[in-house]
C-alpha cells in the first residue's frame, strides 16, 4: 500500500477555466484562481494509468488520485485534502457503478485507491463500504466482496434491503437503500463516464438510479426530471460530499452497457463538489468524443442529457451547468 | 387494483413463508425465459410490445415494469413461474359478479406493475423488481394442480399487473385449461392490441380497472394512459370475452358527475349495457395517504348516475352490506344474487335467466 509521501513528485498542473481545450468548448483565458462562486471540476489524466497488462497500475492510480484531491481543495498534500472531505469518525460510503459489466465500471482499482487514502486521512477500515445494487453484480465486475465487519465492507443493497417508507420530492417517490440511510454519513459518489441511450449520459447525477428500489420508473421522458428530483432528496443531497467519476475507460455510445466498440481508454478522472458541472464537464467530453468519431451530437439524437438542465434550475439548484461559472482545473499526472 | 391487501401467502404453495429462504441467487436462472412481444434493435437496444409504453431498452437496463431485462440484446421475462403471492380467494373478491358466483379462485401474482398508481394496494409487490420480493418457483402445471387441490374451478391471475407476466400466465392458462380449470385476469387492460389477444385470448373472463375516464387523471395518478385501455376494452368485448370493470372512485381525484356520465355513455355505447361496472371504494394507501375513504353517497351518486344512463348492473364494491353488491334482474328487480362482502350467500339464477320473469341474465354461470 503506497503511503501519501511515496508518491512521486513529477507531476505537474495546468490550470484552465471550463471550455479550454480540455473539454473542446469555446475556450477562454487562464488563472489561477477561480472566484468563489464558480465550481471546480478537476480533470486529471495520466497516459500510462494502465499497465502492459491491460489493468490499471495500482502506484500510478494512485497518483492520479492524489494529484486530483490536490487540485481540488488547492493542496499540495492529498492527505490534507482528503480531510476538507471527511470528519473523524464519520462513515463513509463509496457509491460505484457496475452495471456495465467488468468493462465499463467504476475500476476496483480506484476504488481501492480512494479507501486507501480515506484511511490515510483517518477513517477506519470498517467505517467505509463500497456500495451498489448487487452483491453479486459487484463480485462479477472484479470487487472481492467482504462483509468481515472489521474491514472495508463491499457489499449491495440486496445485503441490507430498502427502506420501508418512500422518500419522495416531484416526482420521485421511491424506497432508499439502507446502506445510504443507515451505514453511512457521507457518500462518495463514484460513477463511469458513459453514454446512456435514455439520459444522454449518465456520470454523477444517474449514478443516484441505483440507491432506489425503483430505477425502472424514472426512465420515461429522457429520465427527466426524475434524476433532479432523486438528487434532491434529503438522504442523497445531504450526504454526497464527493464525486469522483472513473473516466479511465469510458463509453461516447451505445451505454450503459459495455459496447467495445464504443469505448475508449480517456486515462482520466473527473472529481468536484458539484455533480451538476461534473455532469456538464463530462457531457461536453462525450460530445467531443462522438464528433471525433462522427457520431451525431446527443442533441440531433433527441437525447442531450436535459437533467442536467433541470438539476441546475431554481427549483433544484443542485450545481450549475452555466460554464461561465465552471472551472476546469486539468492536471496531467504521471 | 383490486383484491386488496395480497400479503405474501405463499405457504399455499407447499412450503410454510417463515421457513422459506430468499432463492439463492444461482435459482434465478428458473425464472429466466425469453420474452414473447419485442422487436431487436440496433446495438442490442430492443423495443418492447408488450404494452403501449413501448419501452426502448439498451442492454443490461430494464423496461419499466423492472421485471423484463435486456441482456445482450435479448429480452427476457424475469418473472415466469416467480409467484409471490397466492391464496385462495372467493371470486368474489376479483370482484367478478357475473362468473360463478359462489366459487372460489386460486390467485398469484409476481412482482412487477407497467403503471404505478399513486393509490395502489398491493404497492409491495406490484412497485417491486422481482429480487426484492419474496418468491416461491411454481411453473405452470404446479398451479393448475394445486388449483384442482384447492378445488377451484379458475384460477386468477390478480394482485399486482397480470399484463406483465403475460408468458407466465399463457403457459399456466394452457396447463389449466388442459386440467380442466379456467383462468380469469384482474388487469389494469394497458396493453398492446396483439398481446392483449394472444394473452387475454386464453382467459376465460376479464376484470378491467378502469381507474378513470380522464387522460389527465391516468397521466397524473395512473402514469399510463386511458386510450389505450378504452381500446382493450373494445378488444375484449369484440373477441367475445365476458368482461367486467371496476372503477375506483378517489375523493377529489376521479368523482366528478360529469366523468362518471362520461364513462356510463362510453360503457353503454361501445360495449353494451350489460357489461358490470364496479364503484368501489378507496382507501387511503401507498401515495394517497392524504385522501379520505369515499364517502358512500358519492358511490351512491356514481351508481344512480349509471343506472340513469342505462347500464344494467352497476355494483358498489368495498362496503360490506350494502345492497348495490348484490344482482339484481335489470327488468322485474328481482334479487337474484345476494352478497354480504366477498361471500354470495344467494344465487338464484337459473340457467342464466331470471327465474321470475326468464330475462336471460348475461354472464357465466355455470361450472
Amino acid at each position: 500500500m503506497t503511503k501519501p509521501s511515496d508518491t512521486s513528485r513529477r507531476d505537474f498542473l495546468k490550470t484552465f477555466l471550463v471550455g479550454a481545450a480540455a473539454l473542446g468548448a469555446s475556450g477562454t483565458l487562464a488563472h489561477a484562481e477561480e472566484p468563489a462562486a464558480k465550481s471546480r471540476v478537476v480533470l486529471a489524466r495520466d497516459g500510462n494509468v494502465f499497465g502492459a497488462d491491460g489493468a490499471l497500475d495500482h502506484g500510478r492510480t494512485l497518483n492520479l488520485l492524489d494529484r486530483a484531491m490536490e487540485a481540488m481543495y488547492e493542496l499540495s498534500d492529498p492527505v490534507a485534502a482528503w480531510k476538507k472531505v471527511i470528519r473523524p469518525g464519520e462513515r463513509v460510503s463509496l457509491k460505484v457503478n457496475v452495471l456495465g459489466g467488468k468493462g465499463l465500471r467504476s475500476n476496483p482499482m480506484l476504488v481501492d485507491a480512494i479507501c486507501e487514502r480515506l484511511q490515510g486521512a483517518g477513517v477506519r477500515a470498517r467505517d467505509i463500504i463500497v456500495w451498489d445494487r448487487d452483491t453479486d453484480e459487484l463480485e462479477r465486475t472484479g470487487f472481492r466482496v467482504s462483509d468481515d465487519p472489521n474491514k472495508v465492507r463491499i457489499l449491495g443493497t440486496d445485503r441490507f434491503g430498502f427502506e420501508d417508507e418512500h422518500s419522495t420530492h416531484g416526482s420521485v417517490a421511491s424506497r432508499l437503500s439502507k446502506i445510504l440511510t443507515r451505514e453511512c454519513d457521507v457518500m462518495i459518489n463514484v460513477p463511469v463516464l458513459k453514454d446512456h441511450e435514455g439520459a444522454g449520459v449518465t456520470v454523477a447525477l444517474k449514478n443516484m438510479y441505483g440507491v432506489i428500489h425503483n430505477p425502472n420508473k424514472m426512465h420515461p421522458n429522457n429520465c427527466n426530471p426524475y434524476i433532479a428530483d432523486l438528487n434532491m432528496l434529503p438522504e442523497v443531497r445531504g450526504k454526497m460530499r464527493l464525486t469522483i467519476c472513473d473516466a479511465t475507460t469510458a463509453g461516447y455510445e451505445g451505454g450503459p452497457g459495455y459496447k467495445p466498440q464504443f469505448a475508449w481508454k480517456a486515462n482520466s478522472i473527473l472529481v468536484s463538489r458539484d455533480p451538476v458541472a461534473l455532469d456538464y464537464s463530462a457531457w461536453q467530453i462525450i460530445e467531443r468524443k462522438r464528433a471525433e468519431k462522427g457520431l451525431k451530437s446527443l442533441e440531433a439524437e433527441k437525447r442531450a442529457p436535459i437533467h442536467i438542465v433541470t438539476a441546475a434550475d431554481a427549483q433544484h439548484r443542485l450545481g450549475t451547468n452555466d460554464p461561465n461559472r465552471i472551472n476546469v482545473v486539468e492536471v496531467v499526472a504521471g | 387494483m383490486a383484491g386488496a391487501g395480497a400479503a405474501c401467502g405463499l405457504h399455499i404453495l407447499g412450503q410454510p413463508a417463515a421457513a422459506m429462504p430468499p432463492p439463492a441467487p444461482e435459482d434465478d436462472s428458473r425464472y429466466v425465459t425469453e420474452a414473447r412481444f419485442y422487436e431487436k434493435l440496433e446495438n442490442k437496444r430492443i423495443k418492447c410490445k408488450l404494452c403501449p409504453r413501448e419501452c426502448a431498452v439498451g442492454d443490461l437496463e430494464r423496461g419499466y415494469c423492472g421485471v423484463r431485462e435486456n441482456r445482450g440484446g435479448t429480452y427476457y421475462t424475469l418473472v415466469h413461474s416467480r409467484v409471490c403471492a397466492a391464496h385462495v380467494d372467493p371470486i368474489e373478491k376479483k370482484p367478478l359478479f357475473h362468473y360463478l358466483p359462489g366459487t372460489m379462485a386460486f390467485s398469484l401474482a409476481t412482482a412487477g406493475c407497467n403503471v404505478n398508481c399513486k393509490f395502489c394496494q398491493n404497492w409491495e409487490i406490484s412497485q417491486s423488481r422481482p429480487e426484492q420480493v419474496r418468491a416461491e418457483y411454481a411453473p405452470p402445471q404446479r398451479i393448475a394442480e394445486l388449483a384442482k387441490q384447492y378445488m377451484c374451478p379458475t384460477i386468477a391471475y390478480t394482485y399486482s399487473e397480470p399484463v406483465v407476466f403475460s408468458e407466465f400466465l399463457m403457459d399456466t392458462a394452457d396447463a389449466a385449461h388442459q386440467a380442466g380449470v379456467r383462468s380469469v385476469v384482474v388487469s389494469n387492460g394497458y396493453m398492446q392490441t396483439e398481446s392483449l389477444k394472444k394473452a387475454y385470448g386464453r382467459m376465460d373472463a376479464v376484470k378491467i380497472d378502469l381507474k378513470s375516464f380522464s387522460e389527465k387523471y391516468y397521466r397524473d395518478v395512473v402514469c399510463g394512459e386511458l386510450k389505450p385501455v378504452l381500446d382493450a376494452l373494445v378488444t375484449l368485448r369484440a373477441m367475445g370475452k365476458w368482461t367486467e370493470i371496476v372503477y375506483l372512485v378517489v375523493p377529489t381525484l376521479n368523482d366528478d358527475e360529469s366523468e362518471f356520465r362520461g364513462l356510463a355513455r362510453w360503457v353503454k355505447t361501445n360495449l353494451g349495457p350489460d357489461v358490470p361496472v364496479h364503484f368501489t371504494q378507496f382507501h387511503p394507501e401507498y401515495l394517497l395517504k392524504n385522501l379520505p375513504i369515499t364517502p358512500v353517497p358519492t358511490l351512491e351518486r356514481a351508481k344512480a348516475i349509471a343506472d340513469a344512463e342505462g347500464l344494467h348492473y352497476v355494483y358498489i364494491g368495498n362496503v360490506p352490506g350494502h345492497a348495490a353488491e348484490n344482482t339484481y334482474c335489470p327488468k322485474c328487480r328481482k334479487m337474484l344474487v345476494e352478497r354480504i362482502g366477498m361471500t354470495a350467500r344467494q344465487v338464484l339464477i337459473r340457467g342464466g335467466k331470471c327465474p321470475g320473469c326468464q330475462q336471460p341474465i348475461p354472464g357465466i354461470w355455470q361450472t
